[in-house]
């Protein structure tokens, strides 16, 4: 079975548990405190993580790459526990990360970091990420990247994602209106910009982790820095998605019942 | 509400992450420690966290779901973590402190989850430390998590040593564990049968491997050992009845029962037959001496961890407090801060996060220590046996001539460059007999300390905690599940040799020479970084340090009033106390000592740049508020003992002695002006009538014990501060920013 190159694009973001707040000062927009918050990749981009793991585990002599533009000391952080996932090589851009940097800038600063990578076999290059950040949510990086690149084979909310037989691709993608479509793709290369995908996050392994960060933390030393300034972007305003908690805890409820109590509440929708 | 304070110190931002931790623990340089610390994290607050949450410990019985958890170590890497490369574990080297890390990490969450996670190291512990090359090989191979593709059973592992009443308890000796021979042909290897009984024995559920102490019950066998079971072995395993414990039932307890036939090779270590008998190369003191010291380290910590894990789920309750309702609105005090307004809220949290930091410091610094004795302890091993030194008593006066030159060492540690003979110094320094025995003597103090001080003193802060949530705190659903904690700390005092085990041990080994030696240089040491960094309490508590020791070489000297000495092996009413007096003082300088390398080594750290100060301010706050505690309960510890034991004057003519009468002061005022009123001073003094004043009897003689009072007397003036130091650090707890959840269960 035919190998793939699969560079995973992936930013990261402030654990969800913290309590965001934009504010916005000298330099631009920002989140309070945000150097402070202890950051994740991105949930997206881990899901293409996941996804590109098995696809390499399937078919052998295949190689994962991890993109990522985010400040160098997170990136750090993040991947304590991150290389215990899978096997992969870091490409860092030491860049800030977050939901204010522009999503063209950063879409070339990765383009950079691919073209770098030394033996790539562009004709089986499957670039990975999410279909949006959860921080900027612009759902446009992976798509510059990928014109960027001229990969201009792309789809946007994958799920799922099989090699048949005669090695072409089968890709089913998310459309409007709660549908799928299902797209066969002779061959890479191509852009896969994930939606949830279909792996759970695979449990820590510190062996992973360990062989991964012989080779690591070596690169997170060499990454090349990029600034980003966000030339010609101007947020008008920005704010928190409202958000509203019920929440009640409740124990043994069977399955109708919790079913009866949520079409009640939809009902009550206005 | 508490004052702010005067100066415009650098706030604490954020609880102490990762980054912090790894410094002031000193894994920094760590990758592989830290990675297997968020693979313990996932665990303990994914899968065990849920279980809890779930209502897994209302059983004491062992269930598919407590089994699962099992399954879930192996794959993590938490079962390999003490296994050495060759057998499928992880690190190389010693282990001490990424078991601590671990152990840490699950007790966060769940003590039952770190005990049974634990107790297979336990069970394993005797082969690792004392086993034949043999022994370790098989077992350990065992006891490592099947890879893929392999196809077999991780082998678990538990240890017998507690027997039913009225045998083996704290006091280890009395076994009714017993070997015997069965049978022994000649010129092959003699045939064991094994009787044991165990009581509260973990892993029991599903161990198929026990490490036995038994005594011997043969002429035939030389001494007590402990044994290797297995299941399968010609006899009775048979499991027992499940422990109904209070704690920790995410481990499993039984109290099993043994009647097996073994080979003599399974005995821990090997034998030698000398003129037809079984000479066991390892008695079973001797093992269990080898293993506890190493595992009990983690046991105290676990009791750390559980202090420090309190400390968010209380800011968020205190906070949340009175939001919802109608009397507090938006913006107003009592709805951001809620009982954050309350003084005695903040200082009493303050004092229960100080406990978990120099407790999990002293834990720590431990762990470091016996990482650094192992590889020396092996050494000199080989050294001895080089030589030709066998058997343990040649091996003790062997040790002792060293023991001289590792005092020659130490005192010319501290002398001048000038003064001192270099080349001897360097011949000194890079002998590793010699470093040996100038680390043993400390780790055989820091080891009982770090049981005894982090879980009995811990278990009483547990309780502090608790009821810092009030109501809530002792229900199921307490966030951090702060009750269940409580209670399992508490056993954490128990198991693995309760407080009275450590007391004993302390009392020998804090009074050794070698370590008293050190312990005067770490009170210079401490004098001099309070010359640098007066807010730590360094310098109070280098006073405290004084107090101790003019007290215990007091109390060797002395007797109390009918005579007998104070001092002494069976007066644990003196030596124990002096003990737990101790504990305070080592958990708090080792929580400057971290402190201060949070400050050397985190300015090297770009992503603390923005919280360091703040962190450190707070930091070094707690280290103030603990010197000063630790120095309240020395104060207190020493000064009973030290006028204790002293019959208190009576009313009678012996009593009085001393006793001025008002007749006779009126004579003297001819002749010394004045001393009527000095007198009454001075002394006591009975009227005309010879009435004596309302009171027990005459002011005790102090004389003698005025070095004593004087500390004292400099020791209540070194607090100057301590609660300016407690405001601030309650001020920051206002101010911390925390998490909207608790990250646990996921
Ligand atoms: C859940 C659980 C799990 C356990 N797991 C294991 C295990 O895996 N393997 C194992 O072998 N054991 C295990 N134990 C047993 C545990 O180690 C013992 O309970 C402990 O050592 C104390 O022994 P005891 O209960 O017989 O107390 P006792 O010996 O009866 O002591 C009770 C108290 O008497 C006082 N006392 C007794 N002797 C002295 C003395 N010389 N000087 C001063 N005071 C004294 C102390 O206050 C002491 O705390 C476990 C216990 C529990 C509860």
């Amino acid at each position: 079975m035919a190998f793939f190159h699969i560079v995973v694009c992936g930013g990261l973001v402030p654990d969800p548990l913290q309590t965001l707040e934009p504010v916005s000062g000298p330099a631009g927009w920002s989140l309070k405190n945000e150097s402070l918050l202890p950051s994740i990749l991105d949930p997206w981009a881990a899901n293409a993580l996941y996804e590109a793991d098995a696809l390499a585990k399937a078919n052998p002599g295949s190689k994962v790459w991890l993109a990522s533009a985010a400040p160098k000391v997170k990136l750090q952080q993040v991947l304590m526990a991150l290389a215990q996932k899978a096997p992969f090589e870091l490409l860092p851009v030491d860049a800030p990360a977050g939901g204010f940097t522009d999503a063209v800038e950063c879409a070339l600063a990765l383009a950079g970091a691919v073209q770098s990578i030394e033996g790539l076999d562009r004709s089986r290059l499957l670039l990975f990420g999410g279909w949006e950040s959860a921080s900027r949510g612009a759902g446009a990086t992976l798509s510059v990247l990928g014109e960027k690149l001229g990969l201009t084979e792309q789809f946007q909310g994958v799920d799922k994602l099989t090699v048949d037989g005669d090695g072409s691709l089968e890709i089913l993608e998310r459309v409007e209106g709660g549908k799928h479509q299902v797209s066969v793709l002779s061959s890479p290369p191509a852009v896969l910009g994930w939606a949830t995908g279909g792996r759970a996050e695979p449990p820590n392994n510190p062996q992973i982790g360990m062989a991964n960060m012989r080779a690591l933390m070596p690169s997170l030393q060499k990454a090349r820095a990029a600034k980003l300034p966000g030339d010609g972007l101007t947020l008008k305003s920005v704010s928190l998605p409202r958000q509203k908690r019920n929440t009640q805890v409740v124990k043994d409820m069977p399955v109708e019942q919790i079913a009866v109590e949520i079409v009640e509440w939809i009902k009550k929708k206005p | 509400m508490t004052q702010p304070s005067t100066a415009s110190k650098a706030v604490l931002q954020t609880l102490p992450g990762d980054e912090i931790r790894q410094i002031l623990w000193r894994y920094q340089d760590r990758f592989d420690y830290q990675m297997l610390v968020q693979s313990s994290r996932s665990v303990a607050r994914g899968p065990v966290a849920r279980l809890v949450a779930q209502g897994a410990r209302n059983s004491h019985e062992w269930t598919e779901a407590k089994h699962s958890l099992l399954k879930v170590y192996d794959e993590s890497g938490i079962t390999g973590a003490f296994l050495d490369p060759a057998y499928g574990g992880l690190f190389e080297g010693p282990k001490n402190l990424i078991m601590s890390l671990v152990a840490f990490e699950l007790a966060w969450v769940d003590g039952g989850a770190a005990t049974a996670s634990l107790a297979g190291n336990l069970g394993l512990a005797p082969i690792h430390e004392c086993g034949t090359p043999e022994q370790v090989a098989r077992y350990m191979k065992m006891a490592s998590p099947a890879k893929p593709g392999e196809n077999r059973k991780t082998m678990r592992a538990a240890f017998a040593l507690t027997e039913p009443l009225p045998y083996v308890g704290v006091e280890t000796g009395l076994l009714c564990g017993k070997a015997r021979v069965a049978e022994w042909k000649d010129g092959q290897e003699p045939l064991l049968e094994i009787d044991k009984r165990g009581r509260f024995i973990t892993n029991m559920d599903y161990a198929t491997v026990v490490t036995a102490a038994v005594d011997t019950d043969d002429k035939r066998i030389k001494s007590s050992c402990m044994v290797i079971l297995e299941e399968g072995d010609p006899g009775l395993f048979d499991r027992g009845t499940a422990t109904k414990k209070l704690v920790h039932q995410l481990s499993s307890t039984r109290d099993p029962n043994f009647q097996l036939k073994v080979p003599a090779s399974r005995i821990v270590g090997g034998y030698t037959v000398k003129e037809g008998v079984i000479v066991p190369n390892y008695t079973h003191s001797e093992v269990i001496e080898a293993v506890f010291k190493r595992t009990r380290v983690t046991v105290g910590l676990m009791t750390a961890a559980k202090l420090l894990s309190a400390v968010e789920p209380i800011i968020r309750y205190q906070r949340q407090r009175f939001r919802g309702g109608t009397a507090a609105t938006p913006g107003t005090p009592r709805y951001d801060l809620g009982i954050q307004t309350k003084e005695d809220a903040l200082h009493r949290l303050v004092d229960v996060w100080a406990m978990g930091e120099a407790g999990a410091s002293l834990g720590f610094a431990t762990t470091r220590l016996y990482d650094e004795l192992d590889p020396l302890e092996r050494e000199k091993n080989r050294i001895l046996d080089e030589r030709g030194v066998q058997g343990a008593r040649a091996r003790m006066k062997e040790m002792a001539k060293v023991e001289r030159q590792a005092m020659e060492y130490l005192i010319m540690t501290r002398m001048p460059q000038g003064r001192r003979n270099p080349s001897m110094f360097e011949a000194l320094k890079n002998d590793p007999l010699v470093q040996f025995s100038v680390f043993e003597p400390v780790a055989n103090v820091l080891c009982p300390a770090t049981k005894l001080w982090n879980t009995g003193q811990g278990a009483n802060s547990l309780r502090e905690a608790v009821s810092l949530m009030g109501g809530y705190g002792i229900t199921e659903d307490c966030p951090g599940f702060l009750g269940h904690k409580w209670m399992d700390a508490q056993l954490e005092a128990t198991y693995e040799g309760p407080e009275a085990v450590q007391r004993r041990q302390l009392s020998i080994t804090m009074a050794q020479p070698l370590f008293l030696e050190q312990f005067k240089h770490w009170i210079m040491d401490l004098k001099t970084l309070a010359a640098d960094h007066p807010e730590t309490g360094a310098c109070g508590l280098g006073t405290a340090m004084q107090m101790w020791l003019w007290t215990l070489s007091h109390l060797q000297e002395s007797v109390d009033a009918t005579g007998h000495k104070l001092f002494s092996s069976n007066r644990q009413g003196v030596t124990f106390p002096m003990a737990d007096a101790l504990c305070w003082l080592l958990a708090s300088r080792q929580q400057i000592l971290d402190v201060l390398e949070l400050e050397q080594k985190g300015a090297s750290n770009p992503s603390l740049a923005e919280t360091l100060p703040g962190t450190l301010a707070f930091l070094t706050d707690l280290c103030q508020v603990q010197a000063a505690r630790a120095a309240g309960e020395v104060s207190r510890i020493c000064a009973e003992l030290v006028f204790g034991y002293n019959r208190h004057p009576r009313w009678d003519s012996e009593g009085c002695q001393s006793c001025f009468n008002e007749a006779d002061l009126e004579g003297l005022e001819t002749y010394v002006p004045g001393i009527g009123s000095v007198a009454y001073g001075y002394s006591d003094v009975l009227d005309m009538d010879d009435n004596h004043p309302l009171k027990r009897g005459p002011c005790a003689n102090i004389s003698g014990m005025e070095p004593f009072l004087s500390l004292r007397a400099k020791l209540d003036g070194c607090l100057t501060g301590c609660r300016l130091a407690k405001d601030r650090a309650a001020e920051s707890l206002t101010r911390v920013m925390i998490p909207e959840a608790l990250d646990y269960p996921q």
